[in-house]
């Protein structure tokens, strides 16, 4: 491969899954960050055919990922940005300047010939570019259009800034996860990013569902607030039907399991720096193998031989568990327990189970793309295989505008000097 | 025009009941697909989960079982009667799609070409580790997520985050799955066989842990409630006027956003009060701040703080929902750290219809559960029914 912008490579009409089960798909997609982006990220490995808008004033940048870090090297830039790449492997790229009437007449013939229009801006903020869905449904009367917000376009906080904390701060998440006694521990990444962008999917996959039955589109109003609170059925059930709130002493604690009740159950210290290996013990089977390995006469006690009896002294046998794992390797402890039968994990480190791990070198979890800056870099892969129709990562994400010529000429059928007059105007 | 009808009528999905199969069948079934829910004779093990209706365990009482079961029928099947093994054969050779988990049937005599079979187990039905116990708490340590969850003092445990999350990580792809194999059978008439790992499925779901290592091997550590990185970050929790935590944000980094912080320290009166307000009118005036300014420009470093110290400082004067909703109003991206049940009386979340009523007639009660998680006007997602009783349906057996 040449360097410089001048060696990008030619445009792919269809993603590496050309026979994929989505290819009969087209996505013209808003989307970004991880949100947005991993939604139509997994239609795109599925073969459909994602258009992604970029705004070439900015240089793509209304994605604050793209030129952001993690970077493969010391080389630094919007065609760079590791987190961007990740996200966007197996999509086009083009950009599209909305500010101008040639860019939005770009946008209306390329809705005219796409199935799905997804777009993750804050609520409003697309329709006031001028493109509504009654706007778009004139186009394309059967277009599936998603929006993701992070409050959804109803109710009085609509307008509502978010990113992935704030979404899991507010709708439950973030309280429930934590030590008692402890201020929230929350999630160290933006888990509803991962979670709003598999249901996007889910949301646009059952638009095509139901197209495909009835011939109907239709707009889509997702909120990741909704879909985050939708993720804690038990602990809501048990307000709204017991009265009995998680914000009271003792709780949350998160490592312990209220339901079901399993005791012990933690996250225990094991030897060197930094080292844990989790334990559950379902019930009285798992509790008499555990004791069998453990062999602290401690154990034997009477008081702990129920369910109820062990969740009496949960802590006292955390400590005692703890005591066992203390002086030993957590790959050895995981292994000793998982031996008679109980379930349990070292806390693996990102390097353990990205290189280390056999289950998730078998599964080809981490497949290596082609990137046209960036060279050859691995990303995430999807957790299911498919017998027929299976999906398949091999492109990485496009540099910015990569696909012009493709999607403009090809597509939309503008000549080579139609091209060169949007770009002098700035349109493109 | 009769109401509109959910995305998945007309399919029939029978679930052969595991814990790991429960939430995509739920999901399946509030999307509209007639889902049957197989179980044994006498109910299935996760009917003993707690909490329970008013604290009294029973075998209809579960509220566990009650949330992953809504809109789906109940039968239940012998194994070791041929001829209730029949009546499944039967049953699954008019389902679209076969749901399964950790209790594997022999599914062989199902098959038909056109029958799309779903397997959602802990590490898939192949490699080194299938067939490993686990459970929600060891496939998310194990599994990546855990190990970006915790506190700042690396002396206390990691923690897993809270609500089953390993289940609906891969209960979740199980649904995207099963919905890529029905448009692709929509397409050429034939099933096929899907296999979900949920180890697999939390190992993805770790964002800058996986992407920090896999582009720079890099290793994000853990910190108290944001995100986990290999430079350490401030603090964004603060506390109300009544000690409860709240989230300040980031801090403001655009005129704006110093614009919307100093007016609010000016209507509240507590902008001569508050010691660092000159540095936010110096933010403003300079147009602002960039993160990557942070590392090298000791007065942006000293703006930036200014802001969190401002947010943290107006935080200690009211409480967490109107400090949320106010800063909110004003353009800065803050929140409350809501409890669960906190958020189903939320004006913003009833507005929106998310506390969903569903009765249990047997009961003669009604009970609030969470709600949908799209809109979708025209194939809508609902519950259709609380969760079946025991061999409810065991009359479609014939």
């Amino acid at each position: 491969m040449t360097e410089g912008p001048s060696a990008r490579p030619t445009s792919h009409a269809r993603p590496s899954n050309g026979d994929g089960p989505l290819s009969r798909i087209r996505v013209c997609d808003f989307s970004g960050q991880l949100a947005g982006a991993g939604a139509t990220r997994y239609l795109a490995a599925f073969g459909a055919q994602v258009i992604r808008i970029e705004d070439p004033v900015r240089h793509g940048r209304w994605d604050i990922l793209r030129g952001s870090p993690p970077f493969i090297d010391d080389r630094r830039g919007i065609d760079l940005g590791g987190a961007f790449q990740n996200h966007n492997v197996e999509k086009l790229g083009v950009t599209i300047n909305l500010r101008t009437e040639r860019g939005r007449d770009l946008v209306r013939r390329l809705v005219a010939i796409s199935d799905v229009v997804a777009e993750n801006f804050a609520a409003g903020v697309l329709a006031r570019l001028g493109f509504p869905y009654e706007v778009l449904r004139e186009i394309r009367p059967d277009v599936i259009y998603v929006s993701n917000s992070g409050l959804g376009h109803s109710g009085p906080y609509s307008s509502f800034k978010t990113w992935g904390p704030i979404v899991q701060a507010i709708c439950g998440l973030s309280f429930t996860s934590g030590l008692p006694d402890l201020p929230p521990a929350g999630w160290g990444y933006s888990y509803m990013d991962h979670q709003g962008a598999n249901m996007e999917a889910v949301a646009i996959l059952a638009a095509l569902v139901h197209r495909d039955r009835t011939g109907e589109g239709q707009w889509i109003d997702m909120s990741c607030t909704d879909a985050g609170a939708s993720l804690l059925g038990p602990p809501v059930l048990d307000a709204t039907v017991n009265g009995r709130g998680t914000r009271r002493p003792g709780m949350p604690h998160s490592n312990h399991s209220q339901s079901p009740v399993m005791v012990p159950h933690a996250i225990y210290p094991s030897a060197g720096d930094d080292c844990w290996v989790a334990i559950a013990c379902r019930d009285d089977r798992d509790w008499c193998a555990l004791t069998g390995v453990i062999g602290d006469a401690r154990l034997h006690d009477t008081r702990f031989g129920t369910v109820a009896g062990r969740a009496a002294a949960q802590d006292e046998l955390d400590g005692i568990v703890a005591s066992w794992t203390r002086e030993r390797d957590k790959f050895s402890t995981a292994d000793a327990v998982l031996a008679v039968g109980v379930p349990a994990a070292p806390v693996r480190t990102p390097e353990e189970r990205i290189d280390r791990d056999p289950a998730t070198a078998a599964w080809g979890l981490w497949p290596e793309v082609e990137h046209a800056a960036m060279g050859r870099v691995r990303v995430d892969g999807l957790p299911v295989h498919l017998s027929e129709s299976d999906w398949c990562i091999e492109r990485g994400a496009p540099t910015l505008g990569a696909d012009n010529d493709y999607v403009f000429g090809e597509l939309l059928g503008c000549s080579a000097s139609d091209r060169a007059a949007l770009q002098e105007e700035g349109a493109i | 025009m009769s109401a509109p009808m959910g995305p998945l009528s007309g399919l029939r999905v029978v679930e052969l009941a595991s814990e790991w199969t429960m939430y995509a069948g739920k999901l399946l079934a509030d999307l509209g697909a007639e889902t049957v829910l197989v179980e044994p004779p006498g109910g299935h093990a996760t009917r003993a989960f707690e909490p329970f209706v008013d604290d009294e365990p029973g075998i209809e009482r579960s509220l566990w079982f009650w949330h992953y079961n809504t809109s789906k029928l109940g039968v239940t099947i012998d194994r070791d009667s041929a001829e209730e093994m029949r009546a499944l054969r039967e049953l699954a050779a008019t389902a679209d799609v076969l749901l399964q988990g950790d209790v594997q049937f022999d599914i062989a005599p199902f098959a038909r070409d056109e029958l799309i079979v779903v397997s959602v187990t802990p590490f898939g039905l192949g490699g080194p580790r299938a067939g490993d116990p686990a459970t929600d708490l060891t496939l998310l340590a194990g599994g990546g997520p855990v190990w970006s969850c915790g506190y700042d003092d690396h002396g206390l445990p990691p923690v897993r985050g809270g609500g089953n999350q390993a289940l609906h990580i891969g209960g979740v792809h199980a649904v995207m799955a099963t919905l890529v194999a029905v448009l692709h059978r929509n397409v050429t008439g034939r099933g096929q066989h899907v296999d979900v790992s949920m180890y697999a499925a939390a190992n993805v779901t770790t964002e800058a842990a996986t992407y920090e290592w896999l582009v720079a091997r890099e290793t994000v550590q853990r910190q108290t409630c944001r995100h986990a990185s290999q430079f350490p970050t401030a603090s964004s929790l603060a506390p109300d006027v009544g000690g409860r935590l709240l989230h300040t944000g980031v801090p403001p980094r655009t005129v704006k956003e110093f614009e919307g912080l100093l007016g609010w320290l000016h209507d509240l009166g507590l902008a001569d009060e508050y010691p660092e307000t000159f540095f936010l009118e110096m933010g403003r005036d300079r147009g602002g701040v960039h993160l990557s300014d942070l590392a090298t420009d000791v007065e942006a470093r000293e703006i930036f703080a200014a802001g969190r110290g401002a947010l943290t400082f107006i935080a200690s004067r009211m409480t967490d929902h109107d400090f949320y909703v106010e800063g909110q109003r004003r353009g800065l991206a803050v929140a409350v750290i809501a409890a669960p049940e906190e958020v189903m009386t939320d004006p913003h979340f009833v507005a929106r219809g998310f506390p969903t009523p569903v009765e249990h007639e047997d009961l003669g009660r009604t009970f609030t559960y969470p709600g949908a998680p799209f809109h979708a006007p025209r194939s809508p997602w609902r519950i259709k029914s609380r969760a079946p009783h025991v061999g409810e349906h065991n009359e479609m057996l014939g």
